[in-house]
């Protein structure tokens, strides 16, 4: 699956020029709102006629502005999840998950209800209005529903969003499912830093309407400097990881990473299972020596690779551990009290606790680099 | 009640005939209600005010403008009148097919404005989610709008009823005053009290009048309440 756009856009005084390529499983489209994200999505969609410019799906053009193409949003086959969920308040919840099939021509249903409805634990609702349905609820049922038309692209538009922090949890598991599982290619919009280091192959980075990165969710979530300011205590590295085994004893995990070995809280995965860990920067102490007496668990030797200035008092400090990058967050007083110059041998110190739902979840499955 | 049932046969005609004259008013507008309402509410075009104007001109003006204009365009001689008499063997002129066609023109701006501000409350993201979804411009409006929309279609319908049951001026002017053809209920209750000793008549049929009223209210009260239960939004 590819997705390729390029187009440039007016909106009063703000312009949207973006063009990038896509070929991963789930493509996160990550900025700051107000970046044109969900505008680009829109247009994805084919809610939004770009002034200008040139959108293929799979080698399809649905958008060709030179050639006069505009293929209509009805006859994309392309699903959309809003962050309004957006159910049809006049059908059940089995009515609305009807409706697309409805719509697809026969030969190309791929998807099935029963597998969906299982997929998303989604089975006691059926016979429900949508009024009746949690938030988390119903955002899974507008999954179900998009999936039900089986759609060649699926776009997710800020689809946690509107949930609070337990709503988000509740769902994360079962977008990985569907990344995992179904084998349709996602465009997710989103300006979590979390959501986006969670759930990523890829990651294209939107600043003011223009595309300001772009690359595998490991490389581009580095680039701390290109968060937006809100989410910048957010930022971390990215590490692909598996679980190598449970320490029961102390309700722990233990995940095997290029970086070397990581004791996480007790997941509830297999041994061998990919893990997906963000390590956000604030959370990493540096040494210059194997420390001693330390309560924390994780200490990871590596060479420093990038020092750049953070906001305020703070320096972020690139370590490359075993080819695996660990981003630290220090004050420009501990750098210089330590001496810390590119090349330099240190130690990056993360404490087991720093881990939590937030931060840990399913990794991709042919992703792994471990 | 047996004093209030006991009428004689012009005068349960003159029932039979506001009924089937109210109701056939409400059927025919209908489609067309529905589709200037689309216009106004989401049309951008020129003439649009224009539109408008005409459509609420009925309102304001007095019924008797309106009837005379109607045997103008619509009597034998009209323009309208004699193309439609001629070609499809459908005259209005002093039968109570003009007398459905002068209700149905009254009580269309009640109509259109009902279900105008029903089709102005829809959610357009749920229709733009149906297209994502694979439906047409015109599966989304009969699967997603049409839905949306029944309350005010059924106040729509409901009001052109009751304006239906009650216009006089309009229906008397155009259609005349003839028992058993055109003579609905308040053109009944008018001659009744144009004869002396009719003031019995006058009542029992204004009293029947306020029960088909009532019940007709009551029903679209009912299916209104029904349908927003089912959409959950009370």
């Amino acid at each position: 699956m590819s997705v390729l756009v390029d187009i440039s856009h007016r909106l009063g005084d703000f312009a949207i020029d973006a063009r990038f390529e896509s070929g991963g499983r789930l493509m996160a489209l990550f900025g700051p709102s107000g970046s044109g994200k969900t505008t680009l999505i829109n247009m994805i969609a084919g809610l939004i006629r770009p002034g200008k410019g040139r959108i293929e799906v799979d080698g399809r053009v649905l958008v060709d502005s030179g050639a006069g193409i505009f293929v209509p949003k009805h006859k994309r086959r392309i699903g959309m999840v809003f962050q309004d969920a957006r159910l049809f308040p006049h059908m059940s919840v089995a009515g609305n998950l009807r409706y697309g099939r409805w719509f697809t021509p026969p030969g190309e249903r791929y998807a099935d209800m029963d597998t969906v409805v299982d997929l998303l634990g989604i089975g006691s609702l059926l016979d429900r209005g949508p009024a009746k349905l949690s938030g988390g609820e119903k955002q899974r049922v507008a999954i179900g529903r998009a999936l039900l038309a089986s759609p060649k692209l699926l776009l997710m538009d800020e689809p946690l969003a509107s949930l609070d922090e337990a709503r988000k949890a509740e769902i994360l598991p079962y977008i990985e499912r569907l990344r995992d599982e179904m084998k349709i290619p996602i465009v997710y919009v989103s300006h979590s830093v979390a959501e986006v280091s969670r759930l990523a192959s890829d990651v294209v980075m939107m600043a003011q309407g223009k595309v300001v990165a772009g690359g595998p969710t490991e490389a581009v979530m580095q680039r701390l400097d290109l968060l937006p300011a809100e989410e910048r205590s957010e930022g971390g590295a990215v590490l692909d990881a598996r679980v190598l085994r449970h320490d029961d004893s102390f309700g722990m995990s233990v995940l095997a990473s290029a970086a070397g070995e990581i004791r996480v809280p007790r997941l509830a995965m297999k041994a061998g299972a990919p893990v997906r860990i963000r390590i956000r920067a604030r959370d990493v102490m540096i040494a210059t020596q194997q420390p001693t007496g330390l309560s924390a668990l994780n200490i990871l030797p590596g060479t420093i690779v990038a020092i750049g200035r953070g906001e305020g008092p703070t320096v972020d400090i690139a370590i490359d551990c075993n080819g695996a990058t660990v981003l630290a967050r220090i004050t420009e007083q501990s750098r210089q009290m330590l001496k810390l110059q590119l090349g330099g041998h240190v130690f990056a110190v993360v404490k087991t606790v720093s881990f939590d739902r937030a931060n840990t979840g399913a990794g991709l499955p042919s992703d792994i680099h471990g | 009640m047996t004093w209030l049932l006991d009428l004689s046969p012009d005068e349960w005609n003159a029932v039979w005939l506001s009924i089937k004259v109210a109701t056939v008013a409400m059927l025919f507008s209908l489609p067309p209600g529905i589709l200037i309402a689309l216009l106004l509410a989401r049309g951008q075009f020129w003439g649009k005010t224009l539109l408008n104007g005409v459509v609420h001109l009925p309102l304001i003006l007095p019924p008797v403008v309106t009837g005379y204009l109607l045997l103008l365009t619509f009597g034998r001689r009209g323009p309208a009148g004699a193309f439609l008499a001629e070609h499809l063997g459908i005259v209005f002129s002093f039968r109570w097919t003009g007398a459905a066609l002068a209700c149905g023109i009254m009580g269309f701006p009640l109509m259109v404005r009902a279900i105008r501000l029903s089709i102005e409350a829809v959610d357009r993201r749920m229709e733009a989610a149906a297209g994502t979804l694979g439906a047409s411009s015109l599966w989304v409006f009969v699967t997603i709008t049409l839905p949306l929309i029944l309350p005010g279609l059924i106040a729509g319908a409901i009001l052109a009823f009751a304006k239906a049951m009650g216009e006089f001026g309009a229906t008397i002017t155009f259609v005349s005053n003839i028992p058993n053809e055109t003579q609905t209920l308040p053109s009944a209750i008018y001659t009744f009290t144009q004869v002396p000793g009719g003031d019995e008549g006058a009542l029992r049929l204004t009293l029947i009048s306020i029960m088909i009223s009532m019940a007709a209210l009551v029903a679209s009260e009912v299916l209104a309440r029904r349908v927003g239960r089912r959409m959950g939004i009370e």
